[in-house]
């Protein structure tokens, strides 16, 4: 780690600081405006990020949002750890969403993934780091990206920086060797002359030091707190209903808005009537948007009732003959164009199949919900979205305001998965168009069935697979070709060394708008390819687990959580007459889980999940209770869409309106689930998202030696003739 | 003409329209926001309350049918010293909330199907709690209704 003594000064108050943290102030205005906005009284200020105060309080301030993951408090663990601090002391806040708080580490960690971590990108200076965030105006929680990227490139670097300022700043009132100062619970001592300084005593002179030496990080043998699984400091709000998420925000003589937008993406408002809704009681206005008709009134019923008492025309852009089916067959035809040449080799026994997986709705608990308030020149918005520094920038823009003019004040997230990302937040420009011109602030609240018909889905794939199994055996070609409208990650990265292996993509263009969904394109890709190799695994006549491992070096992680999950499942022991095992294995964010699914049929033909294993190697596991919870959570979200959930579409709108006919998997449904960590020295990665690919595959793959039915497309309730 | 009801042990008086759902008045004019709106059609359960010390969907409840009930929601759970309802202190000792959003919705679930069963078996845990949770935060609802009433495993105890 390049570490270059640095401090800045700034109007008498002083970060200490260097490395990547340093560099995060490498220009004077945004360091000049991270430390104003951080700066607290009677509290030394590290790095903007972490903040010490007189009374031995210590508070990191995160670019992470709360959505659910507890990531919050495992950087807070991690800030502890380097710190030496007092845990009962610790606490985290949300960053300002200012441009001083872009999240440099964010967009360092996923080039330093994207490039292998090469050279080059570990050697570019952390100043680069920094423009990128800003300009990218990225504070973005996402990606499983919150421990492994900002917590170990970031928070802990800072944290071992700050350490380091406060034993340099106790040798020098002590008049002692550095070297000679130990630190734990936050106190600085030197066992020599039995004195002790607290951190609190430390902190504001401290703040002002310039270091003399790099910090060095701790070694994974000497962690006390990192490793452990202290309670979530967001759990007791959550508990007795004293949380407060974006939908719960409230100000005097504040209205609340509802909205409907086109049925079909691109169309425009083309005329209403306000009439019907006016005459509602509560009701003060109708506002034509261009693609969307709100009603403003005194609360949400009376608005809600003033939508509903409208009969909006809406145009179709033309896309009013779209059906699920026309698009899948436009797929599946690009798909076989992709292979239509494609010739096993001599010798090889070839092994044909296709898949289908629909569009998948987020469906967050939390409708979508911002409140925003234009007044005196100065917009304020309200609400929980997972990038609060890019729905500032997009706010500034819709508002025509100066930057300085608007602030985004963020909240919890009631579930995000994706959904509450950039790009696609339609709530923005319409609390923000409802509220400049109000005089009195405006709640946007979307119903859920508007947050059911716009959502920004996960896309809906075709794939056709031609592979071919050698006379070993051992799989001797396999091809690949897909179809879907917009791509991440060109499918998700085939685990397994083959020898001769292609996957193609070809675009099918939608008006049907994708994004980001839970473990993006490993929960789709997830399911193809491990169905898939399932199958040429049958077709071999050999046992899906040791046809996996013969295809994957011995010392390879995915190996290793195989053996783990098939131990722990008792693979291959003996099971009743119709009840099954299955097994995937699938790496995303760094992280490889392997699952096994045991099965059987219900009456009605749904399928009975009786029980769930997972062997995980995520690297170092900073909370294991938490961990264990975020992986439980992928696995219910990965069965429930396997079982239950698909987004239509008919005359180019979305069938679905809400959980009556977008079904979640309930808790009688839910398997009992045994999660392990596999102990791994690899690189940290993701714990949010990386539990949920292997869930759908390791079902169907259940469901096969169940009943000796292979399932090419999901949902299965679709085709349980229930 | 207000409506008159009492929530969490108060007499309130709500002017509101009387087909207005519960759960809207709970949010909006009493400004009591732990009890959540999910679909607005009681498909989720976020919104649930105990209404005569009944769970009932407040979303799918006019005003006018709770006229005179008692209404508890998640804030009237603790005790009066602010104690944590055991439901509430098993939810925290599991940490089963992940974003949050159902746990109220679910806490007022387990404390009902609790009330009525005692000890409740696993079947009825499965067929009383119907409330959506989409972080997949079930398994440890289940175990945590196993700790509130004292049928906690080994393991739901360990941190």
């Amino acid at each position: 780690m390049g570490f270059k003594r640095r401090a800045f000064l700034i109007g008498g108050a002083a970060i200490v600081g260097g490395g990547i943290f340093a560099l995060q102030y490498s220009d004077h205005a945004m360091r000049g405006d991270a430390a104003t906005l951080s700066r607290r009284e009677k509290a030394g200020s590290f790095g903007a990020w972490l903040h010490i105060g007189e009374d031995d309080s210590v508070t990191l301030l995160t670019p992470h949002i709360d959505m659910g993951t507890g990531s919050p408090t495992a950087l807070a663990q991690m800030a502890s750890e380097e710190l030496d601090a007092d845990w009962s002391r610790m606490s985290v806040e949300a960053a300002p969403a200012e441009s001083a708080f872009g999240n440099a580490w964010l967009g360092k960690g996923f080039l330093t993934d994207a490039s292998n971590g090469s050279a080059l990108v570990a050697a570019m200076p952390g100043s680069v780091w920094s423009l990128l965030a800003r300009n990218l105006v990225h504070q973005i929680t996402g990606g499983s990206s919150a421990v492994r990227f900002t917590g170990q490139m970031g928070v802990r670097v800072l944290a071992a920086a700050t350490r380091l300022a406060l034993v340099e700043e106790a040798a020098a009132r002590l008049k002692v060797p550095a070297g000679e100062l130990t630190t734990k619970a936050g106190v600085v001592s030197h066992a020599g002359s039995n004195r002790a300084l607290r951190y609190g005593e430390l902190a504001m002179a401290a703040a002002e030091r310039t270091l003399t030496a790099a910090p060095k990080l701790k070694a994974a043998k000497d962690f006390a707190l990192i490793g452990t699984s202290p309670p979530r400091f967001d759990v007791p709000g959550k508990v007795d209903g004293s949380a407060q998420y974006g939908i719960d925000f409230a100000l005097p003589g504040m209205r609340v808005a509802t909205v409907m937008a086109a049925p079909v993406r691109g169309g425009k408002l083309v005329k209403v009537d306000p009439a019907p809704a006016m005459a509602v009681a509560g009701v003060e206005k109708v506002v034509q948007l261009d693609d969307a008709v709100a009603v403003i009134a005194s609360g949400y019923w009376p608005a809600l009732k003033g939508l509903r008492a409208l009969d909006p025309q809406f145009s179709d852009d033309g896309k009013g003959g779209t059906t699920t089916a026309a698009m899948f067959a436009q797929q599946e035809q690009l798909c076989a164009a992709e292979l239509k040449d494609y010739a096993a080799p001599a010798g090889s026994k070839l092994v044909e199949a296709s898949y289908r997986a629909p569009y998948l709705h987020h469906a967050m608990m939390e409708p979508f919900a911002l409140t925003a308030h234009h007044k005196d020149g100065k917009l304020d918005v309200w609400g929980g979205l997972q990038d609060p520094l890019g729905s500032k920038a997009e706010a500034v823009k819709l508002s025509g305001l100066d930057a300085d003019a608007v602030t985004f004040h963020p909240m919890l997230l009631g579930g995000g998965f994706g959904r509450k990302l950039p790009g696609q937040i339609e709530i923005l420009a319409q609390a923000v168009k409802l509220a400049m011109t109000a005089p009195y602030p405006i709640k946007v609240i979307w119903p859920r069935e508007e947050e059911v018909r716009q959502g920004t889905y996960r896309p809906q794939t075709a794939v056709r697979f031609k592979g071919a199994l050698g006379a070993n055996g051992k799989i001797a070609a396999w091809r690949s070709a897909f179809a879907q409208s917009m791509t991440f990650e060109a499918g998700a990265p085939l685990l397994y060394d083959l020898p001769d292996a292609e996957n193609t993509y070809a675009e099918h263009k939608s008006h049907v708008i994708v994004g980001s969904w839970r473990s993006v394109e490993a929960s789709q890709h997830g399911f193809f390819n491990e169905s898939y190799i399932d199958e040429l695994a049958h077709a071999a006549g050999a046992d899906p687990i040791a046809f996996r491992k013969a295809h994957l070096a011995k010392d390879s992680r995915a190996h290793a959580v195989l053996d783990a999950v098939a131990k722990a499942s008792g693979w291959g022991s003996p099971l009743p007459a119709g009840t099954g095992r299955g097994v995937a294995v699938v790496e995303s964010f760094g992280t490889v889980s392997a699952e096994v699914v045991q099965v059987s049929l219900r009456e009605d033909g749904y399928p009975r999940v009786e029980k769930v294993w997972a062997a995980v190697d995520c690297g170092q596991v900073v909370n294991p209770r938490n961990a264990e919870a975020q992986v439980m959570g992928g696995i219910v979200m990965g069965l429930s869409a396997a079982i239950h959930e698909e987004i239509t579409i008919d005359k180019g709108a979305v069938v679905q309106s809400s959980f009556n006919d977008y079904p979640l998997l309930t808790l009688a449904e839910t398997p009992q689930i045994a999660v392990e960590f596999v102990a791994s020295s690899a690189p940290m990665g993701g714990l949010g998202e990386p539990g949920l690919p292997p869930a759908a595959p390791a079902l169907a793959n259940a469901l096969f030696a169940a009943t000796g039915k292979r399932l090419r497309s999901l949902p299965i309730r679709a085709q349980a003739g229930a | 003409m207000p409506t008159a009801l009492t929530v969490n042990g108060k007499q309130v008086a709500i002017e509101a329209e009387p087909d207005t759902p519960l759960l809207w008045v709970l949010r909006e004019e009493l400004g009591l926001t732990g009890t959540k709106f999910g679909c607005g059609i009681a498909a989720c359960g976020a919104c649930s309350v105990h209404i005569d010390g009944e769970i009932a969907r407040s979303c799918s409840v006019a005003l006018a049918d709770a006229a005179g009930k008692a209404i508890t929601t998640i804030e009237g759970l603790k005790g009066p010293d602010g104690t944590l309802h055991a439901v509430q202190q098993a939810w925290i000792d599991i940490q089963v909330p992940q974003c949050g959003y159902c746990q109220s919705g679910q806490i007022m679930a387990a404390v009902a199907l609790i009330k009525e069963t005692g000890r409740p078996s696993a079947a009825q845990v499965d067929a009383a709690m119907t409330n959506l949770c989409r972080c997949g935060t079930y398994p440890r609802i289940r175990e945590a209704i196993l700790a509130a009433t004292g049928q906690a495993s080994a393991k739901a105890g360990a941190a």
